[in-house]
């Protein structure tokens, strides 16, 4: 069972994190939580990151990672929330919690959705820092590791 | 009619965020390369450079498609022009 949102306001982790407790039955022995917080942008503390997503297809690509990782392991849940719009420093940009009945799988599943998050889903990323305004494109570690889990 | 939407680093380079295409007649089948025709003189030799770059990925109605000039198009249909992605 899985909780996907795409939107520009925050989020609560403890909400969440609630939220995802009363959906888990008592076969559930573990969950794994990533939270993405959006840096300072070449050492400038006033940057600022923009995202930009194409409604409808990026929910659909994100949904595609979440059904890749529960055919992949065993999982009691899952929720993704990512964030869009204008982003400072600290601010949260996205949570995945993986819930499975060992922490194995939870882990994995969790390490897997945010490495295809940077990789497969609709998402731009446009950085102000000093002035200068760039688009991010995805590194060529995030794309190794992203391409790691094929066949894994 | 024909919707076409351009997405960040090509929405620039566009300068426009959706463009629409109205052939004159009712042409059978509308191939996407006409679209793509259709739409360089409307976005100068710069904005059809980024547009037509080797890492640019098209989707027609919100899938992906490859081979895209020779994708069969119908009236309604959206087609979007993606740069390399980047979430998380």
């Amino acid at each position: 069972m899985s909780r996907i949102r795409i939107q520009a306001g925050g989020f609560s982790v403890d909400e969440e994190w609630s939220a995802l407790r009363e959906r888990l039955d008592a076969s559930a022995g573990a969950v794994a939580a990533f939270v993405g917080l959006a840096r300072e942008v070449r050492g400038d503390e006033d940057s600022c990151l923009e995202l930009e997503h194409y409604p409808g297809m990026t929910e659909r690509s994100v949904a595609a990672i979440v059904a890749e990782a529960e055919r992949r392991w065993s999982l009691a849940a899952v929720t993704v929330i990512h964030r869009v719009g204008r982003l400072r420093p600290t601010d949260q940009i996205v949570l995945v919690l993986t819930a499975s009945a060992h922490r194995s799988e939870a882990l994995a599943a969790c390490e897997f959705i945010i490495d295809r998050l940077k990789t497969d889903a609709i998402f731009w990323k446009r950085e102000t820092a000093g002035g200068d305004t760039r688009w991010v494109e995805a590194t060529d570690q995030d794309l190794e590791r992203s391409k790691g889990w094929v066949g894994g | 009619m024909i919707r076409v939407l351009f997405f960040a680093s090509l929405r620039e380079a566009a300068g426009m965020d959706a463009w629409t295409y109205s052939p004159d007649v009712a042409a059978s089948p509308l191939r996407l390369s006409s679209v793509l025709a259709a739409l360089k003189p409307a976005l100068g030799p710069d904005g059809y450079a980024a547009l037509t770059a080797e890492n640019v990925r098209i989707a027609v109605n919100q899938e992906f498609v490859d081979g895209a000039a020779r994708i069969d198009l119908k009236s309604g249909d959206e087609v979007a022009f993606l740069p390399p992605v980047t979430g998380g």
